[in-house]
């Protein structure tokens, strides 16, 4: 530790930080534009400048760019001496000399950090009396809206795009005041992680083009914390809501898991909760107009009366959602939601976590890895965060050639210009082309066995007494060596797999390779993803494939079947899920958008997406993450365990819960794997100075005049019995616990970056230590191997075998019901190796009628020179496509 | 005594005075320009909305009384209000909205003359608000200062622009302008 001195005050901090974070991190506001406590320093908006006095004794000092100092022994600096201000005033009035006029039809205005950094500089009143320059915008895609006019050239958005995200497609042109950051041309960024430039960018040149639809700001928006239910990493979010619809996402700051940043998915497909097939009607026989909420009950109470009732819960509903179905229908009489294979892979990976010695990293630990094997996964498309993280990752074997020439880590320019593009190892094993390709060190493309049987010649390498697989060739073999030796020779391996390319070989490969390196004396982790939000919870609460529930329905002769919030479509072949349903008499579902399976539905009942509830998930890492509902829906659409309890009540098994603390007290209570999930977050009677905390900001907006229409008398606000959070703007406003943060803010900050004051350190935890807890520890330190080598793929003589392949947008459920993800994810499609292309004479785009077990779908063909021969690549998750992957054959 | 006498003289010396109280509402009270009454949205010299959807007065409003939510017209670029309401039971006359107003948009009027048997006819919207006129501040025009484009003023159009850089050109950028 380093003492410092900053204005007056002493000062103990990391040498290796530089004087802006020590500056910030200690509570004194400096403006800044271009750092960023994940970008690091470049010194190129000159906004931070502070005066560094040499000793004690002098007292004229110098102005320096505290961002471009370390924070060494012994310094004494003041961020409030008269020229420190005077120099960063005119810095500021400079660069806003050719700002356009336009902050009230700016997106940005409210939140935005160059209104903050003017302010705090004291630029109030304009002297320039020249012309603007101007720039011409470019479409970005249906994401993010550009505005070239703003900009104050700081160079984020390129150093974030290009730098960190691993993106080629934006970039900065031209010199002087002709400086335009953009595309060469105009056309949709590809980059996956594109819509952080929203947080990134401090003025308003990148927007989010879905809240211009419904444009709000940020002081109007009703917010509560959040989980991303898009994918199984469970990103930290803030929900904002206006006028009963959800306007946009957030990311809200966990170090241990997204850190800073979103993907698209999680930041552009909230729309589903918006949009117009969602289900407010009770539906029962009879009725399509829809009847009311008592006649809904009446019916099946009746119905229901004397027959036997099973279950099905989903892994996109909350663990609480699934435990209240589970105890409506008995253990015996509940499935997970998940087909036979499905839950199987789920069950194998989570329960090598759980019974392995391997540690399952956070998306944290997974940036601090050293070097990475992925098998059989394209990360970006399934995963994407943790994706980001690997980019990150590989950068950690390479950085200390920087610490070698005397270059503090923070100091991001030269550290790049030594590092250049050199990283450390990233091998990958995947059935197709993958999304990191462009960084890795070495890829194999192959089918699963051949993954599997690559990833047990890892192990042997690393691990000689374990078996090599019989029949490598000499080309595979060299390869295993090379990512034995690569994985050995950094101390933080990371192996990464997943249930995606729907192989159990797969994932015990990854798992013997992990313990392989750990019997090593390695501190390796394994990270395993898995297809939804709350996989991990529900396979963990433990219940029945589909098969097996049905089956056993038949020969029970069960009368009445309760779905909730899962579309069966999407699990096992359309005849197949025709038949099990065709045996009930009633089929009760619960969900909250119109799907294939609301459709055979005798009876559907509106609930609530994750916006109007209250629940927890569990992410990939095993990391238990409360969400909050974020506003009170008009529709009548409460959260499924609600509705299940009343349910329950309606029927002779009345339910003891009766709110969310009820509930997920009984599952940590009743069941010892998820012991203390009901203490992740502040109880329901938690208070700041004897209140809750405010859902909405000190200067909403239009309280008295908002429903006057409807009715002039201004109704009492709900009382929220769930969560410690007040609907209204009554209620504590000041710094939550970080559970409960429902937005940044604090004065002189009202953009994002007022994070910094909700940290310990810049950069670092949020006061009171991220949210969330870890489920899954490694407990035993024996080490086992799976050890069952697969044969060989062999091309198979029916047909091609079918390989899933995922795309971010357009495989998953949700995400797929909102405008600006149907823009991009594209039509249904299957990958073919170009000689299966050229002998069934088929070329790219071409249309195709596929049949995967029976089961017919159109498609587009992509060549996909990657793919082996003998494999189709066929799109996962999207409509019509038969989710079981067995062999497809086609007809031209 | 002498103090009582002089307070009669001067109460009863009133009777002759000229009288403040008017006989409303046969005859009406004579307002200055700058009273705080009835709220308007006004219209540019262009006769468009001037309204762009800011939120600004709704955020500056103490009683809460006015919400909006701004929409984009895709033809034209423009921002306006999709609704517009203001709770006149709830109004204060404040005038902050107007101040708070970037465009000129809503402004208070000398009109006072709103009151209803049923409070529910005092929540005003778009329509209601929305004037044909300029009201006391004329010939300002926002989109003509500020840099986005509109239909009818492209970027480098407005007020004390520059026209838009040729990102592949290399001299200064008035040049740029001279040459046209």
């Amino acid at each position: 530790m380093a003492k410092i001195k900053i204005n007056g005050k002493e000062l103990e901090v990391d040498p290796n930080k530089n004087l802006l974070e020590a500056s910030i991190s200690a509570g004194f506001d400096v403006p800044y534009f271009c750092w960023h406590p994940k970008l690091g320093s470049i010194g190129s908006c000159r906004q931070c400048a502070v005066v560094k006095y040499r000793d004690e004794n002098d007292k004229v000092g110098r102005v320096v760019m505290s961002c471009m100092e370390p924070a060494s022994e012994g310094s004494i600096i003041s961020t409030e001496a008269p020229q420190a201000k005077e120099f960063r005033a005119n810095v500021i009035e400079a660069l806003m000399t050719n700002h356009p006029h336009d902050c009230p039809v700016c997106d940005e205005g409210g939140e935005c950090h160059l209104q903050d950094m003017t302010v705090m500089s004291g630029h109030t009143n304009r002297r320039f009396e020249f012309e603007k320059r101007t720039h011409n915008n470019q479409y970005l895609g249906p994401f993010i809206n550009h505005e070239m006019n703003r900009c104050i050239q700081c160079y984020r958005c390129v150093r974030y795009y290009r730098d960190y995200a691993g993106g080629d497609d934006l970039n900065v042109f031209s010199s002087r005041n002709r400086v335009y950051f953009g595309r060469a041309s105009e056309g949709v960024l590809e980059s996956e992680f594109s819509g952080n430039l929203v947080e990134v960018c401090p003025t308003g040149v990148f927007t989010d083009k879905t809240l211009k639809k419904h444009h709000t700001r940020k002081w109007d928006l009703t917010t509560a914390p959040s989980i991303c239910v898009h994918c199984s990493v469970g990103c930290n979010t803030i929900a904002g809501e206006r006028y009963g619809t959800v306007r946009r996402i957030y990311s809200r700051y966990n170090e241990q898991v997204n850190g800073y940043f979103l993907c698209d998915r999680g930041r552009f497909g909230y729309e589903f909760v918006n949009s117009d097939q969602r289900i407010t009607k009770y539906i029962i026989p009879g009725s399509t107009e829809g009847v009311s909420k008592s006649a809904a009950f009446d019916f099946i109470s009746k119905s229901i009366k004397g027959k036997k009732v099973i279950g099905v819960g989903s892994p996109r509903a909350s663990l609480e959602t699934n435990f209240a179905l589970k105890q409506f229908v008995g253990s015996e009489n509940f499935s997970v939601g998940l087909s036979k294979r499905d839950y199987q892979l789920a069950k194998l990976a989570v329960d090598t976590l759980i019974n392995g010695s391997v540690k399952s990293p956070s998306l944290k630990d997974v940036e601090k890895s050293e070097s990475v094997f992925v098998l059989g996964e394209d990360v970006t498309q399934t995963a994407p965060m943790l994706a980001l993280a690997i980019r990150q990752a590989i950068k950690n074997l390479v950085k200390p050639k920087a610490d070698k020439a005397g270059i503090p880590q923070w100091n991001d320019a030269p550290v790049r210009e030594i590092i250049q593009s050199a990283h450390g190892p990233l091998h990958i094993a995947a059935p197709v082309a993958t999304r990191l390709d462009d960084v890795a060190t070495t890829t194999y493309f192959s089918a699963p066995e051949n993954i599997a049987r690559l990833g047990y010649a890892v192990a042997h390498f690393i691990n000689t007494k374990l078996v090599l697989p019989s029949g490598l060739t000499d080309e595979v073999k060299t390869l295993a060596e090379k990512i034995a030796n690569d994985l050995l020779s950094s101390d933080k391996p990371l192996i990464v797999s997943g249930v995606h390319c729907k192989s159990s070989e797969v994932i015990k490969a990854a798992s013997d390779v992990a313990t392989a390196l750990k019997s090593a004396g390695k501190s390796v982790s394994l990270s395993y993803t898995f297809e939804e939000s709350n996989s991990v919870g529900v396979t963990m609460l433990d219940g029945k494939p589909l098969e097996e529930l049905f089956d056993e329905a038949k020969s029970s002769k069960a009368g009445v079947l309760v779905i909730v919030e899962n579309d069966l479509y999407r699990r096992l072949g359309k005849e197949k899920i025709d038949a099990y349903l065709s045996q009930f008499e009633q089929i009760i579902v619960l969900d909250h958008n119109e799907t294939e399976t609301t459709a055979k539905a005798t009876v559907v009942l509106p609930v609530g997406t994750f916006s109007e509830a209250d629940g927890t998930f569990i992410n990939q890492e095993g990391r238990a993450q409360r969400f909050y509902q974020v506003f009170v829906p008009e529709t009548d659409t409460p959260e499924s365990w609600r509705r299940i309890a009343e349910l329950g009540n309606a029927t002779e098994k009345p339910f003891i819960e009766n709110s969310f603390f009820d509930f997920t007290s009984s599952v940590a209570n009743s069941l010892p794997q998820f012991k203390g999930i009901a203490n992740i977050a502040p109880p329901p009677d938690f208070k700041v100075l004897g209140q809750k905390v405010a859902r909405e900001s000190i200067r909403y907006s239009g309280r008295t005049a908002m429903k006057a229409n409807i009715n002039i008398h201004e109704l009492k606000p709900v009382n929220d019995i769930d969560s410690a959070l007040s609907f209204t703007m009554e209620g504590y406003h000041g710094e939550a616990p970080s559970a409960l943060t429902t937005s940044y803010w604090s004065p002189g900050w009202n953009s994002a970056q007022a994070i910094n004051k909700y940290q310990i350190e810049v950069g670092g935890a949020l006061h009171g230590g991220d949210p969330g807890l870890r489920l899954i520890e490694p407990t035993v330190d024996k080490e086992s191997y799976f050890q069952t080598i697969p044969e060989a793929f062999k091309i198979s003589a029916k047909g091609l075998t079918t390989v899933p392949v995922y795309r971010i947008f357009g495989s998953e459920e949700l995400s797929t019901k909102s405008p600006a993800i149907i823009e991009r994810s594209g039509n249904a499609f299957i990958g073919l190796h170009p000689a299966d292309a050229k002998r069934a004479e088929l070329k790219n785009d071409d249309k195709l009628e596929i049949s995967i077990g029976g089961q017919l779908a159109t498609v587009n063909v992509i060549i996909m020179n990657e793919l082996a021969e003998g494999l189709a690549g066929v799109s996962a998750g999207y409509k019509g496509v038969n989710p079981e992957m067995s062999e497809v054959t086609f007809k031209k | 005594m002498l103090s009582h006498l002089r307070s009669i003289g001067l109460a009863l010396s009133h009777t002759f005075a000229k009288r403040e109280t008017i006989e409303y509402p046969d005859e009406k009270v004579d307002l200055a320009a700058r009273y705080r009454g009835r709220i308007v949205l006004t219209r540019d010299p262009d006769g468009m909305e001037r309204c762009v959807g800011c939120y600004l007065c709704a955020a500056a409003c103490p009683v809460d009384c006015i919400s909006l939510q701004a929409t984009n017209d895709e033809e034209t670029g423009r921002r306006y209000p999709e609704t517009f309401r203001i709770n006149f039971s709830r109004c204060i006359f404040c005038g902050y909205c107007e101040e708070a107003c970037p465009t000129y948009a809503i402004q208070l009027i000398p009109d006072y003359e709103i009151c209803e048997y049923d409070r529910k006819n005092l929540v005003y919207e778009k329509e209601d608000l929305l004037i044909a006129g300029q009201g006391k501040q004329h010939g300002y025009n926002f989109y003509r200062v500020a840099g986005m484009a509109v239909e009818g003023k492209n970027k480098g159009e407005g007020e004390n622009e520059l026209p838009p850089v040729d990102v592949k050109g290399l001299m200064p950028l008035v040049v740029d302008k001279l040459i046209g």
